[in-house]
């Protein structure tokens, strides 16, 4: 399967989906001028690897900002993964946070409410 | 300009730089809100954030907060009246720092046909605790569709919510159809 990946900006989060080498990765700051189109791309890949998926997929999110407007498509993310779970495919979510940010822990929390999908926390320090 | 304008516009910008002194204004704009625009002011924040060794927290919420009151001006400013310059599809746009607290304050046109549906979510948050802003958060991702312009339906709950406070909001009548929308978010730096 074709491999993601993009550069993160300042504005933009550096994203990996790499099915092959088991990498499957949002990390950085999102707040893309067009969110739509910054996540299109992402969820049609998810779509196609939900085709034939690996045994396992563990999803990292090491975000540090993200607007509303992107929690909306993160959403969108986390539901193809539940979806992928819901056929009977293993599925892990990572949800990283810096130790001093309850905000973007609390998000990650949020999230596992809404999506039924195994999250594990995992919080860490800036360096 | 002539010598007795000359005279009336210095005069007009030293009131102004006391006014803005006045109310300890770090950052005034008025125009168009782009992302441009967006990225600029946010980063020109932080980096003055950075440099007064304002904590963590304190920049954080600053931050998600200029950002979704500048996403809102960007996608809601009404470009009605556009015949009018000054208030077309535009906004104001002021950031000022007190001894105890950060205000962010956005002003811009809307057309009177939307006010009573935006007061209504106003006033809902306003009538929220920690947890009810949590749930209606969560619903909203849920059952919100994101807009056109790209919009979540999520910024005035995540500003309530960062913040703590209420959202401090008005209207003031322009005309016989609009009303110019004021929003201060308060950001404490003491909590």
């Amino acid at each position: 399967m074709e491999v993601i990946k993009i550069m993160g900006t300042d504005d933009t989060p550096t994203v990996i989906l790499d099915a092959e080498n088991e990498i499957f990765e949002i990390s950085g700051r999102s707040l893309p001028e067009d969110v739509t189109a910054f996540y299109d791309p992402i969820l049609q890949w998810l779509d196609e690897y939900s085709e034939s998926p690996n045994a396992k997929t563990i999803f990292t999110f090491k975000l540090v900002y993200f607007n509303t407007a992107s929690s909306k498509l993160l959403l969108d993310i986390l539901m193809k993964l539940e979806q992928l779970k819901e056929n009977g495919h293993d599925v892990l979510v990572r949800w990283y946070y810096p130790d001093d940010d309850e905000d973007m822990q609390e998000a990650g929390e949020e999230y596992a409410d809404i999506v039924d999908v195994p999250f594990e926390q995992v919080g860490y320090t800036l360096s | 300009m002539d010598r007795k304008n000359v005279r009336g516009f210095l005069e007009f910008v030293y009131d102004f730089y006391k006014s803005m002194k006045a109310h300890e204004i770090t950052l005034v704009y008025e125009g168009e809100i782009t992302h441009q625009i967006t990225k600029a002011f946010t980063s020109l924040t932080e980096s003055n954030m950075a440099k007064e060794e304002e904590s963590n927290s304190v920049q954080k919420k600053v931050f998600h907060v200029m950002v979704e009151c500048l996403q809102n001006i960007s996608k809601h400013a009404d470009t009605f009246g556009s015949d009018d310059f000054l208030f077309a599809g535009r906004g104001i746009f002021m950031v000022s720092k007190g001894d105890e607290e950060y205000h962010v304050t956005t002003g811009n046109v809307i057309e009177n046909s939307k006010i009573e549906e935006l007061s209504k979510i106003l006033d809902h948050i306003n009538s929220l605790d920690k947890e009810g802003l949590k749930q209606l958060y969560k619903t909203q991702m849920r059952e919100g569709r994101l807009s056109e312009k790209g919009g979540a339906g999520l910024g005035f709950i995540d500003i309530a919510r960062k913040t703590g406070r209420k959202l401090d909001y008005h209207f003031l009548p322009i005309d016989e159809e609009t009303h110019f929308f004021v929003l201060t978010s308060t950001i404490s730096r003491t909590e």
